[in-house]
């Protein structure tokens, strides 16, 4: 007679459970430091419960069947929220493939007498529990791409700071290398900045710019060229000797736009544009004033 | 809307998922504003930035003035790809005009044999992310044209 | 036939331009702006563009006829508001538009004509005088 396998696994849900418990607690690897005991018992319930439950002896060869969709959603959240917690691929990987294990022991008790059945049902639970795995680092990866993802749109962020140095003037410090994709952020933020705050000046500092290519300084004068189609200037500062001696060697032509060496004469320069004037407060003026 | 989804290849091989298409007719002048206003539903449905939009929709503007200046119209098809992990929209211009006798030519900056500033092929090409011409005298032109949500 | 209004404002014209064009709107633009500026003798022109979304070879075309046009007639051209989207991809296809003023939004373009048309011959001094000005209130 044949047995029901996804039945007995059903029945014998606890032992399986149990079991895997054991084996993951007996792990010395175990991260007790990210996560409790009672929440990883939660954790493997919870999979076990919607593993068994779709369970049949007909799904149990077909490991792309619809029955196991709640099961791969489970297994690609408790992946997502491991990769978040830190934990490592391996010890993601485990926590379900140990799970095998488990069930392997169960069925050996189960089907002591009939080692064809057994060896029969050991590849498919091989086989189901091998794609619960994959589907495993699948998320698990996609969940540290996300991360990395983020991070970069937060650098972008963070590496274009427009900031209003003088009413009417905005300065970009550039930090690391240009390249298309960045320079259309660095373009669009600045000439946002220019609209919001009606300046009418721009400095863009490039002393933390390592290197200057044609391609970069193309780059460069198209900012300068769209600052201007907008009503604006704009004023490359921080070109640096090595900068400079690139530029000429290369043979760009930067003759159309206003370089500074430094910040400072950039803003200096900002200043007599606008008409305006800085100097020392004159103490002598202010004690005669007083006599 | 209609949600086919038909695989295409592209020259450089990468596969490419129609997600949506729309067919338009330019017949007039007056064609144009409307066009514009269909390729910027499409490009703000799927989420593409300002500048990139604008950019599409230069570059659809200058092709359809090619067409209707050289070709009296023709017909654009607008589609949504994707490709791995990114959407765009592609827009096919097919006339069956008096067609381009040199290419080559035709694309480079300063180049027009209508009165203009000869900057509308080699533009439309620099505003998209992918640029295609086939041209056949006699028989008319295609100029295919991808820009992406992020490019 | 639509019209893109223009008003005349002292000394100069002012063209808001509120609508996308299509060719034939933007060529009467061209012609009638002109036409004004030559029956009212205005010696500004103010184009602000600040409503418009695209702008692309053939518009940037008649921006630049209108400003090269004016200028033969003694009056200076002035595009303001450009929007970013519309600067960077008028950079990208070729077209800086080199020929032509700009300015921010209207009233730093009015400024900027103003300017130009003192400097231009009026009041060659005005900036000197000007600073002597700023001088003597400050001490």
């Amino acid at each position: 007679m044949k047995i029901e396998i996804s039945k007995m696994l059903q029945k014998k849900k606890k032992q399986v459970l149990d079991l895997w418990m054991k084996n993951q607690l007996k792990d010395a690897n175990l991260r007790e430091d990210l996560m409790s005991n009672d929440e990883l018992r939660v954790q493997s319930e919870e999979l076990v419960d919607a593993l068994l439950k779709k369970l049949t002896d007909e799904n149990l060869a077909d490991i792309e069947s619809a029955d196991f969709e709640n099961v791969y959603e489970i297994l690609s959240g408790i992946s997502i929220t491991r990769a978040r917690q830190g934990f490592s691929p391996r010890e993601t990987g485990t926590f379900v493939f140990s799970l095998k294990e488990a069930l392997f022991e169960t069925l050996q008790q189960e089907l002591k007498g009939d080692p064809v059945a057994l060896y029969d049902v050991t590849m498919k639970v091989n086989k189901l529990i091998d794609s619960f795995g994959i589907v495993t680092f699948e998320t698990f990866i996609k969940g540290r791409e996300e991360v990395i993802l983020r991070q970069t749109d937060e650098i972008t962020e963070i590496s274009t700071p427009v900031i209003r140095v003088w009413d009417g003037i905005l300065a970009l410090p550039i930090i690391g290398t240009l390249d298309s994709a960045r320079t259309q952020v660095v373009m669009e933020s600045l000439l946002q900045e220019i609209v919001n705050t009606s300046s009418s000046i721009a400095i863009l500092d490039i002393s933390g710019v390592p290197a200057v290519d044609s391609l970069v300084a193309q780059h460069l004068i198209k900012t300068v060229s769209a600052t201007r189609l907008m009503g604006a200037e704009c004023i490359i500062s921080g070109i640096r000797p090595e900068i400079a001696q690139t530029v000429v060697h290369l043979g760009i032509d930067l003759s159309n736009v206003i370089t500074k060496s430094s910040l400072s004469s950039a803003l200096k320069h900002a200043f007599s544009v606008l008409q305006l004037e800085v100097r020392k407060k004159q103490k002598e003026n202010y004690s005669l004033k007083n006599m | 809307m209609e949600k086919s989804r038909i695989t295409t290849t592209t020259n450089s091989m990468t596969i490419l998922t129609v997600l949506n298409r729309d067919n338009f007719k330019i017949e007039r002048e007056q064609d144009v504003v409307p066009f514009r206003n269909r390729v910027k539903e499409h490009a703000v449905k799927i989420g593409m930035g300002l500048v990139n939009q604008t950019k599409l929709i230069t570059a659809a503007s200058e092709l359809v003035r090619n067409m209707l200046r050289y070709a009296n119209g023709g017909e654009i098809l607008i589609e949504v790809v994707s490709k791995i992990r990114e959407n765009g929209i592609r827009l096919t211009f097919t006339d069956k005009g008096p067609g381009i006798e040199n290419v080559e030519t035709a694309m480079k900056d300063g180049f027009s044999t209508g009165k203009s500033l000869g900057l509308g092929l080699p533009g439309a090409k620099r505003l998209s992310s992918e640029f295609t011409i086939n041209s056949v005298v006699g028989k008319g032109t295609v100029v295919t044209i991808i820009k992406w949500k992020n490019g | 036939m639509e019209k893109i209004p223009i008003l005349k404002m002292g000394q100069f014209l002012l063209v808001t331009i509120q609508v996308d064009l299509y060719d034939r709107l933007a060529l009467n633009l061209e012609s009638d702006l002109v036409q004004m500026v030559s029956t009212t003798e205005a010696r500004g022109v103010l184009i602000d563009i600040s409503a418009v979304s695209i702008v692309d070879s053939f518009m940037g075309r008649i921006i630049g006829n209108i400003a090269s046009m004016s200028k033969i007639m003694d009056a200076v051209t002035v595009v303001v508001g450009m929007q970013p989207a519309v600067a960077i991809t008028l950079i990208e296809l070729g077209l800086p538009l080199s020929g032509v003023h700009t300015a921010l939004n209207v009233e730093k373009g009015m400024e900027l004509l103003k300017n130009k048309i003192l400097v231009n011959g009026e009041v060659p001094d005005y900036d000197d005088d000007e600073q002597y000005d700023d001088l003597d209130s400050t001490q």
